[in-house]
C-alpha cells in the first residue's frame, strides 16, 4: 500500500487537507497556550528558589523540600534527604513527579498531541508528519509507565494535604487560625485529589482491571465512584493546574513581601 | 412549513478521479443531509451514488463527511447549518472510493476477521450461561455500536497514513477486543489466549494516541477512549509493563488472570 493519507490514490481525489470549516483550530491554540503559559510560569518558579515559604505557607512547588538549602519550615515537610550536596533549587527534586503524572496522563496526551504536535491538530484535520508509529516506539512507549507516576503523586498529594492543615495556624505557628492563603490551600488541595484520583491508572487499578465485578462490591463501587470522577478528568487536570499556580504565586506574593495575607480569624 | 434554497457542493467521481459538484437545492423545515441527498438524486443527478438503508441512525450504511467531519448523512439535520452556509458532502476520506458518496470499507471486514471470536466456557452449554448485570454492563456498552466506521474514518492512524492499516485494528476492533476481554465469559485465557497482550502485539494498539476522535465522532455517543481504548491500554500494561503486577501474580502462584 502506498502512504498518502487522506491523498492516497485510491481516496476520493480532493486536494484540501480537509473541509472543516468551524474554527477547528481554536481549541488546539488555546490548549497549547495554556500548556506553554504554565510551562514559563512554572520553570521560572522552580527555579527562582527564593519566595517560596511565608509562615504557615509553603508554595507547593517546593514541597517537600528534601535538600539542605531548604528554607526552615516550623513541623513542615523538610527533610533532608538530599543532604548539603544539593545546590540548585529543591524545587527540581520533587517536580519531577507531578511533572511526570501530567506528562503521562492520558488527557494531557491528547492535550499536548493535539496542540503542540499536531498529531492529529484536530479531527479530520490531516496531520503534517509523513510518518506515524505513535507509543509503539521510544520515547513515546514510555507514557506506559503513568501508573508509577501516579502511585508517587499520591504521596506527593498527601504532603501537599498536610501542608494545607499546617496553613491553619498563623504566622507564629499558633493553631486555629485561617488566613485567606488556608483558603487558596483548601481549594487546591481538593482539586488535587480530584484529579489524581480520577486518573485512569487509578481507575483501571481500583476495579476497572477486574472481570467480575460482581465478585468485589466494595471495589465495584469504588471503580464507579473513581468513574464518575473521571468522566471530568480533563476538566480537573485544567483547574487542579491553575489552582497549583495560583496557590505558590499567592505564596509568592506573601514571601516577597507584595502583598499581606488577609485573616479570617 | 418554511423552505429555502441551500447551496450544496457533492463530490462526484471515481478512483480515476472525480471532484465537488455545486447543486442549488430546496430544504424543508425538519430534513436531514440525506433527505437533500435524496432531492438532488431524484431532481438533479439521477446517477448519484450514494450507500443508505434505515435512515434512523441504526444502521451505519450513511456515513459520509459533511463540511470535513465525519457524520450520519441521516443524523446530521439541516437545522444545524446557516441557510446561506455552502454544505459539502464527500465519501470517508479514509477509505478507498468507489463512486460519488460510496467507499469500500471492506478494511474494516478484514480487521473484524483478526479479532479471535467469543471463546465458549467449559462445561456450559447453549441456554446455561448466567451472568450478573454489573458484571456485562462494560460490554453491553460497547454492543451498542451501529459498525458505521465514522471512528475508523477519523482515525488519524489510518486516515493519515495508510501504510499502518496492516499494523493498526482501529477504534472499532479495539472496542471488540476489549469488550470480549471484559466479558465475564470469555474463556480465551483459560484457552491460551491472552486478549491484553494481542491487543498491543496483534492488533496495533500501541498505535492509538488517544486523542479522542474516534469518541467525538460516535453517533451512539460510545465512550470509546475512556471506556475501551484506555481501559485496554492499561490491562496491557500489566501484562507487558507492571512488574509488580508480574510478581503478584507469581507469589499467588495463579495467572495474572480473571479476578
Amino acid at each position: 500500500m502506498k502512504s498518502g493519507g487522506v491523498r492516497n490514490g485510491t481516496r476520493a481525489a480532493i486536494t484540501a487537507p480537509h473541509l472543516r470549516t468551524d474554527r477547528w483550530w481554536l481549541a488546539p491554540a488555546m490548549t497549547a497556550a495554556g500548556l506553554l503559559a504554565f510551562v514559563v510560569y512554572s520553570t521560572w518558579r522552580a527555579f527562582s528558589n527564593t519566595d517560596y515559604y511565608a509562615a504557615p505557607y509553603v508554595s507547593p512547588f517546593y514541597s517537600p523540600c528534601l535538600a539542605e538549602n531548604c528554607e526552615p519550615m516550623r513541623n513542615g515537610p523538610n527533610w533532608e534527604v538530599f543532604g548539603s550536596w544539593w545546590g540548585l533549587s529543591p524545587a527540581l527534586i520533587v517536580l519531577i513527579f507531578p511533572l511526570g503524572f501530567r506528562l503521562t496522563c492520558y488527557y494531557y496526551r491528547k492535550a499536548y498531541y493535539r496542540g503542540f504536535w499536531a498529531s492529529p491538530p484536530a479531527c479530520a484535520v490531516a496531520e503534517p508528519h509523513k510518518k506515524y508509529s505513535g507509543e509503539t516506539r521510544f520515547p513515546l512507549i514510555l507514557q506506559n509507565i503513568h501508573r508509577y507516576f501516579f502511585y508517587a503523586a499520591v504521596p506527593v498529594a498527601g504532603i501537599l494535604t498536610y501542608d494545607t492543615v499546617l496553613s491553619f495556624r498563623d504566622e507564629h505557628y499558633a493553631w486555629g487560625h485561617m488566613g485567606l492563603g488556608t483558603l487558596v490551600f483548601v481549594v487546591n488541595i481538593v482539586l488535587i485529589w480530584a484529579y489524581t484520583l480520577s486518573c485512569h491508572s487509578c481507575r483501571h487499578i481500583i476495579g476497572g482491571k477486574l472481570k467480575h465485578f460482581s465478585k468485589h462490591p466494595v471495589r465495584y463501587r469504588a471503580w464507579q465512584l473513581v468513574g464518575r470522577l473521571n468522566d471530568r478528568h480533563m476538566l480537573l487536570a485544567w483547574a487542579s493546574l491553575v489552582s497549583v499556580a495560583l496557590a505558590d504565586f499567592y505564596v509568592y506574593l506573601v514571601a516577597s513581601g507584595a502583598f499581606d495575607d488577609p485573616t479570617f480569624f | 412549513m418554511s423552505s429555502y434554497e441551500a447551496r450544496f457542493k457533492v463530490w462526484r467521481g471515481d478512483v480515476a478521479g472525480g471532484g465537488l459538484e455545486d447543486f442549488g437545492i430546496e430544504v424543508n423545515d425538519g430534513e436531514v443531509v440525506l433527505d437533500i441527498i435524496h432531492r438532488i438524486q431524484a431532481t438533479q443527478a439521477p446517477d448519484l451514488a450514494v450507500r443508505w438503508n434505515c435512515k434512523a441512525g441504526k444502521c451505519g450504511s450513511c456515513s459520509a463527511e459533511i463540511n470535513g467531519r465525519p457524520r450520519l448523512l441521516c443524523m446530521t439535520r439541516m437545522s444545524v447549518f446557516m441557510r446561506e452556509e455552502t454544505i459539502t458532502v464527500t465519501p470517508l476520506r479514509a477509505f478507498p472510493v468507489i463512486r460519488d458518496l460510496v467507499t469500500d470499507v471492506g478494511f474494516n471486514y478484514a480487521k473484524a476477521r483478526e479479532v479471535p471470536a467469543f471463546v465458549p466456557p467449559d462445561g456450559l452449554g447453549p441456554g446455561e450461561y448466567r451472568m450478573m448485570q454489573e458484571d456485562v454492563d462494560r460490554s453491553q456498552e460497547f454492543r451498542k455500536c451501529i459498525e458505521c466506521f465514522l471512528c475508523q474514518d477519523t482515525c488519524h492512524v489510518v486516515r493519515d497514513h495508510e501504510e499502518n492499516k496492516t499494523a493498526f485494528a482501529g477504534p472499532r476492533f479495539l472496542m471488540r477486543v476489549a469488550e470480549l476481554d471484559m466479558h465475564p465469559l470469555d474463556a480465551a485465557e483459560e484457552s491460551g489466549l491472552d486478549r491484553k497482550k494481542t491487543a498491543q502485539d496483534e492488533h496495533g494498539l500501541g498505535y492509538c494516541n488517544i486523542t479522542k476522535c474516534c469518541t467525538e465522532v460516535c453517533p451512539e455517543s460510545i465512550k470509546i477512549t475512556d471506556n475501551a481504548l484506555i481501559p485496554l491500554k492499561e490491562r496491557a500494561v500489566d501484562r507487558k509493563y507492571d512488574p509488580l503486577v508480574w510478581l503478584g501474580s507469581k507469589i499467588r502462584r495463579r495467572p495474572s488472570g480473571p479476578a
